[in-house]
């Protein structure tokens, strides 16, 4: 929570004037019913009309004052609270823009999204409903109990006796529903969830014919909900009704002692006014709890991510040989610290020249490029690119000399050119030889406005195989050093494949090009292959090399290819 | 409910057209019609509550009116108004809680029913209608919008329900205290109408723009920390920080702007009472001067409390006119997902497709998604049981669409699809599709077991059953590896399964389904070649004896196919066996050897 009200400190001169109004709001609406009971009291016995008047002018006067300011008031406050939270989202965006991807792994995904979408916005609600009524609800309430003491210090006491019964009931409703609500809200993302299951399925459950499994299914999800909702609704529909009671009952009693002290009727309608607004300060009081508690569990889940560190550690680490673009010197890696993703892999690439990786699913061909770019840090051994250590450059420095298309890599919903420049400002002719190179001409200008046609949420409007090949004009549009495909082959037919081949070696025949792949013929031109298995290399050599030596290659060779050419 | 989905309650806010008032109404009626007494019962409990508090404020008053000025209290008299006081409170605390939580219980029974209701009728609309929409469209209408209507259902009505009684009653009592100060109203209620209406006016497509703005946002910063890592890789994290900067920016000020307006509502109420507060004490303090018969200390302190639970409800449905308007509208988006065209019943004399054998027959097959432009045009096709049918061909071509209309997920434009003789549109819908199993490229397993994912929902399919195909698929060892093997739920954070695994568990989930015919669309795709070696023998056996259609773009898994269609912009070009297609050297032929090619 510090961490995060830390933010408030720039504004705190809006803040703090922000409270004056409040103040100043309260205390008008505070006096008027003692302006009333005095001319209830005093001027009308002495049937000073003058005076009533006057004083009915005096009361129209604190009413504006009370509209103006708290109006005034609450502006600071939405001001204050909109700028902080600009500022906390600004910060938060961006760490989490430079995270490692170690420490993405480690938050999650979806819930950094969360993070930065509804987190952040609990913490504008929060502060902008503290600053708002928070003020405003201690400031009556303490105001409202030392004028009634002013007024009558029986009555005072009576209705003292009556606010903590209030407040203990309030917040043990509060507390209670807030266990529920968290319970309704898992049910809710269940159901959720089950929807989602039955949208992206359809096709299955309807060839399964599973349709009546499935309605049966979602109505127990969906009667779970009803009755968790309708059990939070039993407990926090006992708030209103009881506050009222407890303080309705506070009235009767102040009637009693009132009658009992024998205390002027004009003073016991002040303090029955001030009954009023103290129960709807207590009322303000609970929702406050409610918005602080949800607030300060977002904050500390903001904190959590601003405290990570992105800095990558650079320099200290011996050179390699600079003959090569690329080489692994004996690489072991670990995702999770328990099985090893890459073990002893050493292999060399020279400038230009093509690395084909092949392998199976979870054989360790993407951790790889995951090392080579350095998006984690090897546990052993050691990478040169151009015969320094990874570690040895500034992130920026290493990632701008590769183009790289990843797997279930993703399209912004933006234009088609923005997609590919990626903020890089490339000039028009890379662009449009990327967009030639990466077979993505022919259907771009067929595209509605071409290169500046927008793509929808994760390019919905485009075939499997079109995105692909957007993502790989993205690769290759800034002249890369070295150029990285990982597993793109797959949504491409054989024909586009191999066009976008020859076009790479034509179009950028200086780039080094690292091709991941499990089609034997997106690799078989390769200088150098290596085949990947359970984290280790079983063979390396060209094509030729592998048939020859490399049992597993000729497995996969023949699979792939049909026996008679094997 | 607390705000449970910010981003899909955004999208919906502003897509804000007339609503068909009439049309909800209808329907909404249906649904409140079991509840009919129940209705009635807190109906009149509403009113006897409020009316319970209304009471209070008058014996107030005349409870202060015995308090004699020099001893000459009459305790009796208050000791009587005190306890009917006190009898009345507690009554009117407990009809309203009653109240209060029998229309919770309504709402949440017509919530439930209506989205039982809602998703009863997604599952029986034809798949094209799902093609169409966007998955979180349709999901909002089952969870934000029926939301916004039970809370509507659950609160407005007893709120608005309140204020009337309330605006009503507390009218009566002032004009029995004091009609003439009456006229303080003249003032302040066209006062507070002018405000309310003119904030709310402003306020509305205020919010709008904010949730718009919002809604940006959060698409925004799910894209972009998606691809988190392509963001790095290209250093352009500087650029999206901008760009996001710029979002951000608008979204506040948005924010800003409409709570500006927002919270002057709050003041505005107060003010409107505390001059009334003014006027009322000013013209009661004059009329007491004048004649103080008519016009007590007592009277003043209840009219003075009445106007306040006058003016109050006045406000508060103003405000509530609001929510109303976006209640009406989600409802109706709710109402018209219920009535929306499911697939065409059955024909009454449907026949149910058993012992089938499996000989297919397509005959003149035209077929589009769009009017005017056609997918498949004059497919014809003739397979035998037992036959495997390849349907090879680009992206594009139209190999999918055979499958949805083999399937009837879509009803052909022309021409006829015969199963053993039979017109497929003259047979039970379930019967057909229980005559094929579908293995796709799309993996698709839910939130549940991995036990749960391969038997689903099947109650004949016993452990024994699951793990012999898991070892068929070559999944079982991998399964028997996870922390819990079998009863692994499977989740989309918490597990590490490939796209490989899970497609080999969808392959375990087929060969559970013993059907005459089988439909493979690309469905090795994610398998690596290795795995796909290994389970060879299984889709052999599973595809033994079987009807099989195959799709797939690694051409060596079709060469032994007894039939290969080869297609292009919705025909079929050339057929054959591979080798008759390959000795004709045409479009397969290319497409063949365009694998092989280097550079």
């Amino acid at each position: 929570m510090k961490g995060t009200l830390k933010y408030l400190k720039p504004y705190s001169g809006t803040v703090v004037l922000g409270l004056i109004f409040k103040f100043i709001g309260a205390v008008s609406e505070l006096l008027l019913p003692m302006v009333l009971e005095y001319v209830i009291n005093e001027v009308v016995p002495r049937r000073n009309v003058k005076m009533i008047v006057l004083l009915g002018g005096l009361m129209l006067l604190f009413s504006l004052s009370a509209l103006l300011s708290n109006i005034y008031a609450n502006r600071l406050t939405v001001k204050s609270s909109g700028n902080m939270t600009h500022d906390l989202r600004y910060d938060l965006f961006e760490r989490i823009s430079y995270l490692k991807s170690r420490q993405v792994d480690g938050v999650g995904v979806p819930s950094l999204i969360s993070r930065l979408t509804s987190d952040s916005y609990y913490i504008n609600q929060m502060v902008a409903r503290t600053l708002r009524l928070g003020v405003r609800a201690p400031i009556l309430l303490v105001g409202g109990i030392i004028i009634t003491f002013i007024e009558d210090v029986y009555l005072a006491l009576v209705l003292l006796a009556c606010l903590p019964v209030v407040a203990v009931t309030l917040y043990f409703i509060s507390r209670k529903s807030m266990k529920i609500y968290t319970e309704v809200q898992r049910r809710g993302d269940d159901l959720v969830r089950d929807m989602q299951e039955n949208v992206t399925g359809v096709r299955v459950i309807k060839a399964l014919s599973k349709e009546q499994y499935e309605r049966e299914k979602f109505d127990g999800i969906a009667t779970r909900l009803a009755d968790e909702e309708y059990r939070a609704n039993k407990v926090m529909s006992l708030s209103n009704p009881l506050a009222t009671l407890i303080l309705n009952m506070g009235l009767v009693a102040v009637i009693i002692v009132g009658a009992v002290r024998n205390i002027e009727g004009g003073t016991i309608l002040a303090v029955l006014s001030y009954f009023v607004i103290i129960l709807n300060a207590m009322i303000a009081f609970t929702k406050i709890f409610v918005v602080i508690s949800r607030g300060s569990a977002s904050a500390q889940r903001i904190e959590q991510v601003l405290k990570l560190d992105p800095a990558e550690t650079c320099g200290g680490y011996p050179d390699g040989d600079p003959a090569y673009e690329i080489e692994f010197r004996d690489v072991s890696f670990s995702y999770n610290g328990v099985r090893e993703n890459v073990n002893g892999v050493s292999f060399t690439v020279k400038r230009g020249q093509t690395l084909g990786i092949l392998g199976g699913t979870g054989s360790g061909k993407s951790t790889l490029i995951n090392l080579l770019m350095r998006f984690y840090d090897v546990d052993s051994g050691a990478i040169y690119v151009c015969g320094k250590d990874v570690r040895n450059y500034l992130a920026e420095e290493l990632r701008k000399k590769f183009g790289a298309a990843f797997q279930s890599d993703f399209l912004m919903a933006s234009s088609v050119r923005e997609n590919v420049d990626y903020g890089r400002r490339l000039e028009q002719a890379d662009i449009d030889r990327a967009i030639t190179a990466s077979q993505a001409e022919e259907f771009v200008t067929g595209l509605d406005g071409g290169l500046d046609c927008d793509l929808s949420q994760k390019a919905a409007n485009l075939s499997g195989g079109q995105k692909q090949r957007l993502i790989i004009a993205r690769a290759i549009a800034g002249n890369p050093e070295i150029c990285v495909l990982d597993d793109v082959g797959s949504a491409l037919d054989y024909r586009t494949d191999a066009e976008l081949r020859k076009a790479l070696a034509r179009y950028y025949p200086s780039s080094t090009k690292v091709v991941v792949a499990q089609r034997v013929s997106s690799v078989k031109h390769a200088d150098l292959i290596i085949v990947m298995r359970d984290g280790e290399i079983s063979g390396a050599g060209t094509h030729e090399t592998l048939l020859e030596e490399c049992e597993e290659y000729r497995q996969i060779y023949s699979a792939q290819m049909g026996e008679e050419n094997a | 409910m607390p705000e449970r989905k910010i981003n899909l309650s955004d999208k919906r806010t502003f897509q804000r057209r007339k609503v068909d008032k009439r049309y909800v109404f209808r329907h909404l009626l249906s649904y409140l019609k079991p509840y009919a007494l129940l209705i009635i019962l807190i109906f009149f409990a509403n009113v006897a509550s409020t009316l319970c508090t209304l009471f209070g404020p008058d014996l107030c008053g005349k409870a202060i009116d015995l308090i004699g000025k020099d001893g000459g209290t009459d305790f009796a008299g208050i000791g009587y108004y005190s306890a009917l006081l006190a009898g009345l409170y507690a009554a009117s605390a407990l009809l309203a809680y009653l109240s209060t939580i029998g229309m919770g219980y309504i709402s949440r029974g017509i919530v439930r029913r209506m989205r039982c209701d809602v998703f009863a009728r997604l599952s029986r609309l034809p798949v094209g209608y799902f093609d169409k929409r966007q998955a979180g469209d349709v999901i909002s209408v089952l969870s934000y919008d029926i939301d916004t209507v039970g809370e509507s259902l659950a609160n407005d009505i007893i709120i608005v329900l309140k204020s009337v009684v309330l605006i009503i009653g507390s009218l009566v009592m002032m004009l029995t205290i004091a009609a003439p100060l009456l006229i303080v109203f003249a003032v302040t209620i066209p006062l507070s109408l002018i405000m309310t209406r003119f904030i709310v006016k402003r306020v509305q497509p205020l919010f709008r723009k904010r949730s718009q703005k919002l809604g940006e946002l959060n698409g925004f910063v799910e894209e972009i920390i998606t691809g988190q890592k392509t963001t790095k890789a290209y250093c352009a994290e500087r650029t999206f920080i901008d760009k996001f900067e710029e979002k951000n920016r608008q979204a506040i000020d948005a924010y800003a702007r409409s709570e500006y307006y927002g919270t002057v509502s709050g003041p505005c109420v107060g003010l409107v009472n505390n001059i009334s507060l003014a006027l009322i004490s000013v013209f009661g303090a004059l009329m007491y001067m004048n004649n103080p018969a008519v016009m007590t200390v007592g009277r003043i302190s209840s009219f003075v409390l009445y106007s306040r639970k006058f003016s109050g409800p006045i406000n508060e449905v103003a405000n509530i006119m609001g929510e109303f308007q976006s209640a009406l509208a989600a409802a109706e988006r709710v109402f018209r997902v219920l009535d929306e065209q499911p697939e065409p019943e059955d024909a009454p004399d449907a026949e149910v497709l058993s012992n089938v054998r499996g000989e297919v027959d397509i005959s003149d097959l035209t077929f589009g998604y769009l009017p005017g432009k056609p997918v498949l045009k004059n497919f014809s096709l003739h397979a035998s049981p037992g036959d495997v049918v390849a349907i090879v061909g680009h992206t594009g071509a139209g190999k999918t669409t055979v499958i949805n209309l083999l399937m009837r997920f879509y009803d052909a434009d022309s021409g006829t699809i015969r199963i053993d003789g039979k017109d497929i549109a003259s047979v039970t819908r379930s019967s057909l599709r229980r005559a094929f199993t579908m293995v796709l490229q799309d993996t698709w397993l839910f939130a549940g077991t991995v036990y749960a994912n391969i038997a689903y929902g099947n109650p004949d399919v016993t452990r024994e059953d699951v793990e012999r195909v898991c070892k068929e698929a070559c999944i079982h060892s991998f399964i028997t590896r996870l922390p819990q093997g079998y009863d692994t739920v499977l989740n989309e954070n918490a597990m590490n399964v490939s796209k490989g695994q899970k497609q080999l568990l969808t392959i375990a989930r087929a060969m559970l389904y013993d059907s005459p015919m089988l439909i493979l669309d690309e469905a090795t795709s994610n398998v690596d070649t290795r795995t796909e070696k290994l389970i060879q023998q299984a889709m052999r056996r599973l595809m033994n004896g079987k009807t099989c259609f195959v799709i797939a773009h690694r051409l060596s898994t079709i060469k032994n196919a007894d039939k290969i269609l080869v297609m292009r912009d919705g025909n079929v070009v050339e057929q054959g066996t591979h080798k008759s297609l390959m000795a004709g050297n045409g479009y397969y032929a290319s497409l063949y050897h365009s694998q092989f090619e280097s550079y």
